[in-house]
């Protein structure tokens, strides 16, 4: 198995975010995990703004993101990050409640790389949690500029 | 003059009439009038002739008496001031022409006269005899043939001047009578115009002008009285009409509206309803996982009872969700196979309980309908899937597909030896959330059969069930044939 490399956790729930990491942590993919608690914190993170200012350049390999959130939601930052020359290339996976159908089609619409929805049952959603871990911050090359 | 498809016009047809009219009127009088005329002036010939023979007879009685072929001859000279007389002559008793005269001075040749016949007509000639007789005897015959060029000349003057008269009357008939039709045709013109702008424009509007007298006013103003009719009860219709519109219009806004707010409602159920149940039923495997072997028995079945609950609780908003999406998702019409629709949900089965031992019995003749295929593959899966789940307490399950084609719909059935239910609760099997059994006994939420109506309903057809307790249950739908769905 290859190095960990490094997932961007943009979720605005405290709980998702603790069970998410909790997920990350038995199959051992917590280590390199960064989190947003928002979409606009998740572009300052990206674009080295704002408070990130200072963090040392390159891209994480996947971006989870969570759908609905404050300030800015999901949806515009995939909208945001697939219209920007230098982001569009990232990985970007929905990892959201909603099953709704117009959220997959505009998901998909707008380029994003896999579409995820929680399970309700904890056990399959580690499952599905460690799937995506493995899959891409272990097994998948990222593009070029990843750290 | 304007004709149409359909012949002259009014306008000509009655100035032809009365043309016509005083043109006949004209000819049959000139052509009397000339009759009487050629008559006449052949008499007043004859007459003339007549006494000029005489008069040649009384003055050359003596010089036939005597011989005296010149003075006869002398005498019927005088002729020559009768210019239509070609030729004249005395003939004695025996039949001797004496003496003659010819207007051109060729031979005279005598005719024959013909007893009690004193004039005649030959080829255009007239040929007149006259007895000369002296002291009561006869001595000879005088005779006279004659040209008739005087009176065809007349004729002829005639003829001309009834031309010019019949021309002149006929000119004068023509402006009379197109002033005379003016009321008549003009009116009924403008009728038919305005009929014809009414049928093309289909503006109701349009009024005849009111003109004419008698019959003509009295069918302008009926005609016009309609239109007024029309055009009354074509407003009304159209308020009607537009009245109806606009209760469409406001009614499809609200529908629209509410519908609007629903999928508002069911979109952050399913973002905000599910997310504290993932919480719940994550935190309780953290903590299971943490503390469970500090707790007793009864305090880990607590724990699995949150999670499980929690576990259900999210099994119902999804099917809450997604019963709701039937209801709300538009449907394609197409044709549906039901023998293969059946076909794969039985294998799908098959393929999830492989040990379960059902015997299936789909007819082979199940149609193909009119619907949409995604939302009734649902409904054959609930129906078969329940028929599944029903007889799993069963030794040997039975099911069996079937469906009775009627004439205006088909009626399709699945039907089970299963547990059955009791008829009396029949009208709540299909209600959201009704359950019949403990959730302990058979798994499942109660939304199955709810959506296997609102899909049904939404093409238009029926569900009803039949069963008794313990000795299995029967669940029909129909759709309609002609496939109208009541979206």
């Amino acid at each position: 198995m290859s190095e960990l490399k490094r997932i961007l956790l943009v979720e605005d729930s405290e709980q998702d975010v603790e069970l998410t990491l909790a997920a990350l942590a038995e199959h051992r993919l917590a280590n390199e995990v960064v989190v947003a608690r928002d979409g606009i914190e998740a572009l300052e993170y990206l674009n080295r703004q704002g408070p990130f200012g200072l963090r040392a350049p390159g891209l994480p390999a996947v971006v989870l993101l969570d759908l609905k959130m404050p300030r800015m939601d999901g949806l515009e930052v995939l909208r945001r990050l697939k219209g920007s020359p230098e982001l569009k290339a990232l990985p970007v996976v929905m990892l959201t409640s909603s099953r709704e159908e117009r959220d997959l089609v505009e998901s998909y619409a707008l380029g994003v790389n896999a579409y995820v929805v929680k399970p309700v049952d904890f056990s399959q959603f580690v499952d599905v949690v460690k799937e995506i871990g493995m899959f891409w911050a272990v097994i998948n090359q990222p593009p070029p500029g990843s750290a | 003059m304007r004709t149409s498809a359909r012949g002259p016009s009014i306008r000509g047809r009655l100035l032809r009439a009365s043309v016509l009219t005083s043109g006949t009127a004209l000819v049959t009088a000139s052509v009397a009038f000339a009759l009487y005329d050629v008559h006449e002036s052949r008499r007043m010939l004859v007459r003339r002739l007549t006494t000029d023979a005489r008069i040649i007879g009384s003055n050359s009685a003596a010089a036939l008496l005597f011989q005296d072929e010149k003075a006869a001859e002398a005498t019927l000279a005088a002729l020559r001031a009768e210019p239509d007389v070609l030729s004249a002559g005395l003939v004695t008793p025996d039949g001797r022409v004496f003496a003659a005269y010819s207007r051109d001075g060729g031979p005279v040749a005598a005719p024959a006269a013909q007893p009690g016949l004193p004039h005649r007509y030959e080829g255009g000639v007239l040929v007149l005899f006259q007895d000369v007789a002296l002291e009561g005897s006869v001595v000879g015959t005088a005779f006279i043939r004659s040209e008739l060029r005087e009176v065809s000349q007349r004729i002829y003057r005639y003829a001309g001047i009834a031309a010019a008269v019949f021309l002149a009357s006929l000119l004068a008939a023509l402006g009379i009578a197109t002033r005379a039709q003016r009321p008549i045709a003009g009116p009924i013109q403008r009728l038919a115009e305005a009929a014809r702008a009414v049928s093309s424009r289909k503006d109701y509007s349009v009024r005849a002008a009111a003109e004419g007298e008698g019959e003509l006013r009295q069918l302008v103003d009926t005609f016009n009285a309609m239109l007024a009719q029309i055009q009354l009860q074509d407003e009304e219709l159209r308020a009607a009409r537009d009245g109806l519109e606009q209760r469409v219009a406001e009614r499809t806004q609200e529908l629209t509206a509410l519908n609007g707010e629903l999928e508002a409602f069911s979109y952050s159920v399913s973002h905000d309803l599910r997310a504290p149940l993932r919480h719940i039923h994550g935190f309780v495997d953290l903590l299971q996982r943490r503390a469970g072997d500090a707790l007793d028995a009864t305090g880990r079945r607590y724990l699995d009872t949150i999670a499980g609950a929690a576990k259900r609780m999210g099994q119902l908003v999804d099917d809450l969700l997604s019963f709701s999406r039937v209801g709300r998702v538009e449907l394609r019409r197409g044709r549906v196979d039901l023998q293969r629709v059946v076909q794969d949900v039985i294998r799908e089965l098959r393929e999830q309980d492989p040990a379960r031992q059902v015997v299936f019995r789909a007819a082979p003749g199940l149609p193909e309908v009119p619907g949409d295929p995604a939302t009734l593959r649902v409904v054959m899966g609930n129906l078969i899937s329940n028929a599944f789940k029903y007889t799993k307490t069963r030794e040997r399950a039975e099911i069996e597909i079937g469906s009775k084609p009627d004439r205006e719909e088909t009626v399709i059935y699945v039907r089970d030896n299963g547990v059955g239910f009791d008829m009396k609760y029949a009208d709540k099997l299909f209600g959201v959330f009704q359950r019949l059994h403990r959730a302990d006994e058979f798994e499942g939420t109660g939304i199955g059969l709810a959506t296997v109506r609102r899909i049904v309903h939404r093409h238009g057809g029926r569900t009803w069930a039949e069963g008794e307790t313990d000795r299995g249950a029967t669940f029909y739908f129909s759709l309609p044939l002609t496939g109208q769905e009541a979206i």
